[in-house]
């Protein structure tokens, strides 16, 4: 989900640190294809959906490099899952983003959701019941670009670009050249006085 | 956005993008197998109408349980309210039930508006039409059909209707539509035209955000959309004008004048039509007439007022979008 | 009878002066009168006025005793300041024989707060059709000398033209209600630019204009003279002007609403600013003000129309119209007339107490501040400036549209043929 539009958060915080710059996020990519291949013996029926803003971007940059290693052409699609958020009441409603699922469906097909950071899981939660309302998939796999730990629920990823051992006072921020003109995953420190954010 | 919807008006044009482009969103739920989402799960929403509308009725009870939200349908035919029940005391009965929303319909300008601000309950309330005030879900779902044939389905998303040439044509004086269309489009920054013979226009609407004509032919070949609206027949015995005959002569939309619209250039209707008296079966059957499509968009746009003003704590924030952390 | 020596009173706004008040009447006016014997209240500069006249009062009684009744209409009446109201025919029965009159008349003698002038109804049963007997009303105890359908207009101009004849025979005045009646037909506002926004039913400016303006010719072709009510358009000022300075027999009453309050207010929807006729824009109340301070609107009359609480807290449409005003009219009338400097508080008592009585002929209402005259006063604090709390009303309804505005003076003393029936502001 998204982590750069939020007001109250200064965008740059000066203490944020990289710990992925943009060749080590490209390579961790690569490594996840190869996973999925490897793991879904070929990818023949593998549908990538992208959970918006930076899960999209990743996922159509995952179908590129399985399309590159299979040679074939991998649907891709997003889902958002705004409207299945267990949060909903804690905030005010969000503007929704794009569900678009690739013309085939999802029916009997192993879906692999891609999000850029997996954190208390309850964002996995609400695409997995999202799902449930598209069609009914043979598999669901997860791939995160970060897995930051912290989990509120029995979910885990089966491809993890990095594992970031954090603390909840710090904040991870994806940026991808398609939304932030560049690629890059920050680790900061939440301002103390606002810590109001989960 | 603020609590209550009760007039377009009171929309930003932030807000108003921010619906359109939310319904965008809900109009594909109506493609997936299963046409239903969570988000008002647990919430009830009472549809209070004083005034027969099925059509609007069923729209909202569409988009209500597509979110999930428990409906109630109150009509008050037969009900308490014809034997004299008050406005107040239906309302504070519906607040005891713990309603979250009510959804009314009322003959008497200013109702909803009381409703909401009188102090009588606590829950959100959406104007569904009052008197000859106003009907901002229907502008809304109109605005949202111009969007979508005069700048395009995706290309729409985040735009307004500036620029386009909206011409509105009838029986403006007795129309909520007219006013929450004129609201609203001109919020849009559409440019809006007001034709009607001079007796259907209200005195003091020189202050509206629009032009007015009495002359039909000339507005037509400047017009992206002419919305007809609906001429009851029963003006016309209190001298509103002669006859239906010469009214449609005059005002009417048929096949001639349709032609001498742009190429691109649609026709509305809010419906229910009165054919042959302002609209022609040639053209209310023609690809040109938007009304079928007018009705499948109300559901969209009813979800998303709906999730809106009811999905979150609060009603949804514009120029501001909030997010989580990770 | 007791004496009452009121000391440092600003008679009609002058300077201070003691006013000794010996049972009925006013013995002395003058400075260092002795307080041997007397009860005395010091003004410590309040104004002391003739007690105030209203010529347009809903008592509601007979019929509609939930919103009010003679006994609390004239407590509202005198916590207000007035010495004697003006009662509207449009009770149930409606006041059209000589029994309801007497019986009205009776009722506010009973009280003893405030006369209680009846007005009769012009036509039976207010509609509109055939003339009431206005001989009989005249002729009962009650001495009936106003007559009016307010509420409904006499718009029937044969009907209208022999009312104003017949009244001739003993002195009698018409009051109009002046509505077109066609022309509002489903009316619920002032039409004009709020009303195209609002979706109410309009009610235009020249339905009243149109009537104001056909009764000032009869009443001139007949050689009668019309009282005309409540009038509230800049346009009614012009006609009114214009038949006075042609010598027609025309007076003209303006309520305090309509000088301060202005249609814009309609947006609310809180049906607490639904009046007939109703608020107007504000061209129309600035041509009101000037036309009261010049005259050609005689006098101010509060059209007190008291309704209960469910028939205003419920939707514009379906609510009842009009608005008390018994104690809030002096308030009003101080913040639009004299802190405007358009009057003086000489010109008040003319506009609420002289010309009123004159009018409608109150015989011992509306006389001078002086020795010999009927000892029926008002003493006002013009400092005072609070908020109004409907709370503490007298009247039996609170539909009333200053509900928390702040507005100058307060009536702290009322006095009746010398009985005082409100002291320090609380009604004896």
């Amino acid at each position: 989900m998204d982590t750069q539009e939020n007001p109250q958060q200064d965008p740059q915080p000066s203490d944020a640190r990289p710990v992925l710059e943009a060749p080590d996020i490209a390579r961790v990519l690569t490594r996840i294809a190869h996973e999925i291949v490897e793991r879904a013996k070929g990818a023949d029926d593998v549908v990538l959906l992208g959970i918006p803003t930076r899960g999209v971007f990743l996922a159509r940059r995952l179908a590129d490099k399985l399309a590159e290693i299979t040679d074939r052409k991998i649907p891709v699609g997003s889902l958002d899952i705004t409207m299945y958020r267990d949060d909903l009441r804690m905030h005010p409603p969000r503007a929704l983003a794009r569900t678009e699922i690739p013309g085939d469906g999802i029916d009997g097909r192993l879906v692999v959701l891609v999000d850029d950071v997996l954190f208390s899981g309850r964002t996995i939660r609400a695409a997995l019941d999202a799902l449930n309302d598209i069609g009914r998939p043979r598999a669901v796999q997860l791939a995160v670009l970060v897995d930051r730990g912290h989990r509120e629920l029995p979910i885990r990823a089966d491809y993890v670009g990095k594992n970031l051992p954090t603390s909840l006072r710090e904040t991870v921020k994806v940026q991808l050249a398609e939304e932030d003109g560049r690629d890059t995953v920050l680790l900061g420190a939440k301002p103390a006085a606002r810590g109001a954010q989960q | 956005m603020q609590r209550h919807l009760i007039s377009a008006a009171d929309l930003t044009r932030d807000d108003a993008v921010l619906i359109l482009d939310t319904a965008e969103e809900m109009a594909r739920v109506a493609d997936r197998p299963i046409k239903k989402l969570p988000t008002l799960r647990g919430r009830t929403i009472v549809n209070l109408f004083f005034e027969d509308s099925t059509r609007t009725r069923i729209s909202f009870e569409a988009a209500e349980k597509r979110l999930s939200a428990d409906v109630i349908n109150f009509s008050a035919k037969g009900s308490s309210v014809s034997k004299g029940e008050s406005l107040k005391d239906t309302a504070q009965t519906l607040e005891a039930m713990g309603v979250d929303a009510v959804v009314i319909r009322h003959g008497a300008s200013g109702a909803p508006y009381r409703l909401a601000n009188s102090g009588w309950i606590d829950a959100a309330v959406i104007n569904a039409g009052d008197g000859t005030h106003q009907h901002p879900t229907q502008a809304l779902l109109d605005a949202f059909t111009m969007r979508r044939r005069l700048v395009g389905r995706d290309a729409g998303l985040g735009q307004d209707l500036s620029g386009k040439r909206i011409t509105l044509v009838g029986d403006v004086l007795h129309s909520r539509v007219a006013r929450s269309n004129v609201d609203l489009l001109h919020t849009l920054g559409a440019e809006v035209t007001l034709v009607a013979p001079p007796t259907l226009l209200p005195v003091g609407i020189e202050s509206w955000p629009c032009e007015v004509s009495y002359d039909l032919d000339s507005t037509l070949p400047k017009s992206d959309a002419v919305m007809m609206l609906r001429v009851q027949r029963e003006r016309m015995h209190a001298a509103f004008f002669p006859t239906e005959r010469e009214y449609s002569r005059r005002y009417g939309l048929d096949g001639d004048r349709m032609a001498r619209m742009p190429e691109h250039a649609i026709v509305m209707h809010p419906g229910p039509m009165v054919r042959g008296m302002e609209i022609t079966a040639e053209v209310a059957d023609s690809d040109r007439c938007t009304v079928v499509e007018q009705v499948a968009n109300g559901v969209s746009i009813r979800m998303a007022v709906l999730y809106l003003l009811l999905g979150g704590n609060e009603p949804a924030v514009t120029h501001t979008r909030t997010t989580e952390e990770k | 009878m007791s004496k009452i020596l009121i000391r440092g009173a600003k008679v009609l706004g002058g300077e201070p002066q003691d006013v000794l008040i010996d049972g009925e009447t006013i013995a002395e006016v003058g400075t260092g009168l002795s307080a041997e014997g007397a009860e005395v209240v010091e003004a410590g500069g309040k104004v002391l006025l003739p007690g105030l006249v209203d010529l347009h009062t809903h008592l509601r009684e007979p019929g509609r005793e939930d919103s009010e009744t003679v006994l609390t209409g004239t407590r509202a009446a005198a916590s207000g300041g007035f010495t004697a109201v003006f009662a509207m025919a449009n009770t149930f029965p409606v006041a059209d024989t000589a029994g309801v009159v007497e019986q009205v008349y009776r009722l506010g003698k009973e009280h003893g707060y405030c006369d209680v002038q009846p007005i009769g109804a012009v036509t039976v049963g207010l509609e509109g059709q055939k003339l009431a007997e206005l001989g009989a009303m005249h002729e009962s105890a009650a001495g009936v000398t106003v007559f009016s359908d307010d509420g409904k207009c006499v718009h029937d101009a044969v009907i209208m033209r022999r009312a104003l004849e017949y009244v001739k025979a003993f002195g009698g005045v018409v009051a109009q209600h002046a509505q077109e009646p066609r022309l509002t037909e489903g009316a619920q506002m002032n039409e004009g630019v709020v009303s195209a926004e609002l979706g109410l039913g309009g009610w235009p400016a020249v339905a009243e204009e149109s009537i104001i303006a056909r009764d000032v010719l009869l009443a001139e072709h007949v050689g009668s003279r019309v009282h005309i009510c409540h009038l509230s358009t800049a346009g009614s000022v012009e006609i009114v002007r214009w038949a006075k300075s042609r010598g027609i027999d025309v007076t003209a009453e303006v309520t305090p609403h309509h000088l301060l309050l202005t249609d814009e207010l309609v947006r609310s929807y809180n049906p607490v600013y639904k009046v007939n006729p109703p608020l107007r824009t504000e061209r129309d109340v600035l041509a009101l003000r000037e036309a009261l301070a010049d005259g050609t609107i005689d006098i101010v009359a509060t059209d007190h129309a008291p309704h209960p609480h469910e028939d205003k807290d419920c939707e514009w449409a379906a609510a009842a119209m009009g608005m008390v005003g018994l104690e809030t009219a002096l308030s009003v009338v101080q913040e639009t007339m004299v802190e405007t400097g358009l009057l003086d508080w000489a010109g008040v008592a003319d506009r609420m107490s002289i010309t009123p009585a004159r009018i409608g002929q109150a015989a011992g209402h509306g006389r001078p501040v002086s020795a010999g005259e009927p000892a029926n006063l008002t003493l006002v604090d013009t400092a005072y400036r609070g908020a109004v709390d409907s709370a503490g009303f007298a009247s039996r309804s609170r539909n009333t549209p200053y509900e928390g505005r702040e507005l100058p003076g307060r009536v702290t003393h009322t006095w009746l043929r010398g009985k005082a029936t409100l002291v320090d502001g609380k009604l004896t």
